[in-house]
């Protein structure tokens, strides 16, 4: 299994998203995370998906599966460019007054914050890698974790990318 | 866009009393749709009082499932847009076969279903269903109306979506309240679709590499499918086999793509396809597949297909390369232009004398057989003596199971869009209602629908269609009193445990066509066929033939599942 990030903007109209994770389960794709959100464009969206594929035929096979809808605009794979990728987790972690300065120990180094504190917990935000954001939960672990909530991968391509305001160069073929 | 509209809106006054339902009338003259498959419900009401003044023909199916499959016999005869029209809910949801069939077949179908009042959505309203959820998988594209002024907007583009680049159905649901609505008809209404380009012409630099290949190769074959018909390339096709001397193969929804009496014809592939064929794809050494899209039925086991083959694989559809053959030249492009850019290349005639005149010995050696007995009809015998009655110009339609695979061995097309089956759904009850539509697209034709006594029983309510139209269909049924098909696999691979493939009760079909008002005949020797289908076939009435066929008799030859397609069995007698 290889793990590959995908990243496709759509028309934001009711139903894509629907369609995009229909379109997974039909053709069997196993999606680890999906994000969605606005783009700079009005009505186009960016939809990340972070996918586990066997080989580089069914990767081909997503993409091209994907294309194919008539409210995909454009996708792309792209794990193997410079990609900037980028995750926020929420992590509520038991604390008595005694951890609390253990736990802000933890916390300053990955540049995290905490951001809610309760009498028995703190709630911790995290932006990172997935590894970074694996990193902090593995070191919080021994406090005790209450909960969990994370976007899953958002990104797309570094530096002089395209940019989506020219609608015109988006084809199902490039 | 929006702005146009308002603009429209605003400089019009309410002199004329148009509603939604009036708008999507007139969207669809604009699309220049002749006829109309469908039936009525209490969310299309609007609908159908706007067809009462439009002057558009309306077929009055007795099942919506009949409707749509009379729309996609329709559209694979005319090569135009089947539409159908189905109320919200039960009436939709009746539409899901024929549906998903259509997307499977890849046949440009139009569905418009009722969807219940905006307000009431989402709060299991009578009769609401999430139509648009339900058939997302199985349309090529679909939309919910949310604003009226949107409908000619959507109509235009669910009719280009639909009939363009690889065709499938496109199926636009439509609130009650929005058909109701006061509303203006738009013109010159501007489609919105950038993220639907289809690739219609060939990389050039691709077809080089074909044309190279082919010059290396010494054993090509050309794989035939659905496409050549729908790109409208047949002519291209036959001159481009001529031009390289390359022998055709067709896939079962390719028939008719290529003339079957041509000397460079092979025959049909796949699991139950000829002996010549199946060897020709795992003997050669360049494969060219145009508009085919390597099904499981056609290729057998993809471990030993085509197993020395240079793969070509030419596709309007990027996504069907490479899905289940590793493609060495993939060619994105419609079949019509790939044919013509392949036409201006081709020097010399290559020298394939050696690998026609084996082929050629396999087919002298392995041709399709039957039995043969006097008292009782054999299936095989009688669809060649209709093809024989028909010279092979009639318009064929099939349900599925034997008696559609003995139609794919045994009538033999000389022309284009003639044949008209479920290949990938492998729909029961198709049949007899496409034959309904086929007869409508092509009113001077023959119409003959082979059906089984299985899948006739599924949609058998549209034969009052044939006398309420007039529409001189002839049914051939099959009669076998069994699943012919499941009754073969539970002999073969179920060591003879008949579980549910036998029918105890049977209808009096003639009887039943008689009901209906339709002339019936029965045939039970073969003494007795020649004169009734002869009076039958030349007859301008619907009839139906009640035809009791051996029920012992197997489709051969066959690939059994798993095995490649040199393992064939039942290859001789």
């Amino acid at each position: 299994m290889r793990k590959r990030i995908v990243t496709a903007l759509v028309h934001n109209r009711s139903g894509v998203l629907n369609r995009v994770t229909g379109l997974f389960t039909k053709r069997q794709f196993n999606i680890e995370s999906i994000s969605v959100g606005y783009t700079e464009v009005e009505g186009i969206s960016r939809m990340t998906f972070v996918v586990n594929v066997e080989d580089d035929g069914k990767i081909e096979q997503l993409l091209k599966q994907l294309h194919k809808q008539i409210d995909v605009l454009k996708v792309s794979d792209i794990t193997d460019q410079g990609v900037v990728a980028r995750e926020l987790a929420l992590i509520k972690v038991l604390s008595t007054g005694q951890t609390r300065s253990e736990i802000n120990g933890i916390v300053e180094p990955f540049r995290a914050a905490i951001i809610d504190v309760a009498r028995d917990s703190v709630t911790v935000q995290v932006t990172g890698e997935t590894s970074k954001i694996e990193a902090i939960i593995d070191l919080l672990r021994p406090y005790g974790i209450k909960e969990i909530a994370r976007t899953g991968i958002t990104a797309f391509a570094r530096g002089n990318g395209k940019s989506v305001t020219d609608l015109k160069q988006y084809s199902i073929v490039n | 866009m929006r702005a146009k509209v308002e603009a429209e809106l605003a400089s019009q006054t309410l002199t004329e009393h148009v509603n939604g339902a009036d708008m999507l009338m007139k969207a669809l003259k604009e699309e220049k749709v002749e006829i109309l498959f469908g039936y009525p419900g209490g969310a299309v009401l609007p609908i159908y009082d706007a067809l009462y003044k439009a002057p558009i023909k309306h077929v009055l199916a007795r099942h919506e499932q009949g409707a749509i499959h009379a729309a996609e016999g329709y559209a694979r005869v005319s090569g135009r847009p089947g539409v159908v029209i189905a109320t919200s809910g039960p009436g939709a949801t009746n539409l899901v076969t024929g549906i998903a069939d259509a997307m499977m077949d890849s046949l440009p179908l139009v569905i418009f279903t009722g969807q219940v009042a905006s307000g009431v959505i989402g709060t299991d309203a009578f009769q609401e269903a999430d139509v648009v959820g339900i058939t997302m998988p199985i349309t090529k594209h679909n939309y919910q109306v949310r604003d009226i002024k949107d409908l000619p907007r959507i109509v235009k583009e669910a009719f280009h979506i639909a009939s363009t680049g690889r065709p499938g159905p496109v199926l636009v649901d439509i609130p009650k309240d929005l058909t109701l609505q006061q509303a203006y008809p738009v013109h010159d209404v501007e489609m919105d679709l950038p993220g639907y380009q289809p690739n219609f012409y060939p990389n050039p630099l691709q077809i080089k590499k074909l044309v190279e290949a082919i010059k290396v190769s010494r054993q090509p074959v050309i794989l035939a499918g659905a496409g050549v018909l729908h790109g409208k390339a047949t002519e291209e096709l036959k001159t481009f086999a001529e031009q390289y001397d390359i022998p055709v193969i067709h896939t079962l929804l390719g028939l008719g793509g290529f003339p079957a009496d041509h000397p460079l014809f092979l025959g049909m592939a796949g699991m139950h396809g000829c002996y010549a064929s199946n060897m020709a794809l795992h003997e050669c050494d360049l494969l060219i597949n145009i508009g085919a899209r390597f099904d499981d039925r056609l290729t057998g086991n993809l471990a030993t297909f085509a197993p020395r083959a240079k793969v070509v694989h030419i596709d309007i559809d990027p996504a069907e390369i490479g899905k289940n053959v590793k493609t060495q030249i993939p060619i994105v492009a419609d079949a019509k232009q790939a044919l013509e850019k392949l036409l201006q290349h081709g020097e010399e005639k290559p020298d394939f004398d050696a690998w026609h005149h084996h082929l050629k010995s396999y087919k002298r050696e392995y041709p399709f057989w039957y039995n043969q007995a006097h008292d009782v009809l054999s299936p095989q015998r009688l669809i060649e003596q209709v093809y024989e009655m028909t010279n092979g110009e009639a318009v064929v339609t099939t349900d599925v199971g034997q008696h559609q695979m003995w139609a794919a061995q045994y009538y033999s097309f000389k022309k284009p869009n003639n044949w008209v089956t479920s290949g990938g759904l492998g729909t029961m009850g198709f049949g007899f209602p496409a034959a309904i539509g086929a007869q409508l697209a092509n009113p001077d034709s023959t119409v003959v629908a082979f059906v089984g006594d299985g899948g006739f029983q599924m949609t058998l309510q549209e034969l009052v269609l044939l006398k309420e139209l007039n529409l001189p269909v002839k049914v051939v049924l099959l009669n076998n009193g069994t699943l012919g098909m499941v009754r073969q696999w539970q002999e073969t691979f179920f060591e003879k445990r008949y579980s549910q493939s036998v029918f105890n009760t049977q209808p009096d079909f003639v009887k039943l066509a008689e009901s209906y008002g339709i002339k019936g005949y029965q045939v039970k020797t073969q003494e007795e066929v020649d004169s009734v289908l002869k009076e039958a076939l030349t007859s301008d009435e619907p009839v139906l033939i009640d035809c009791w066929v051996n029920p012992k008799e197997n489709v051969y030859p066959m690939v059994a599942p798993g095995k490649g397609l040199h393992e064939m069995l039942g290859v001789k007698p």
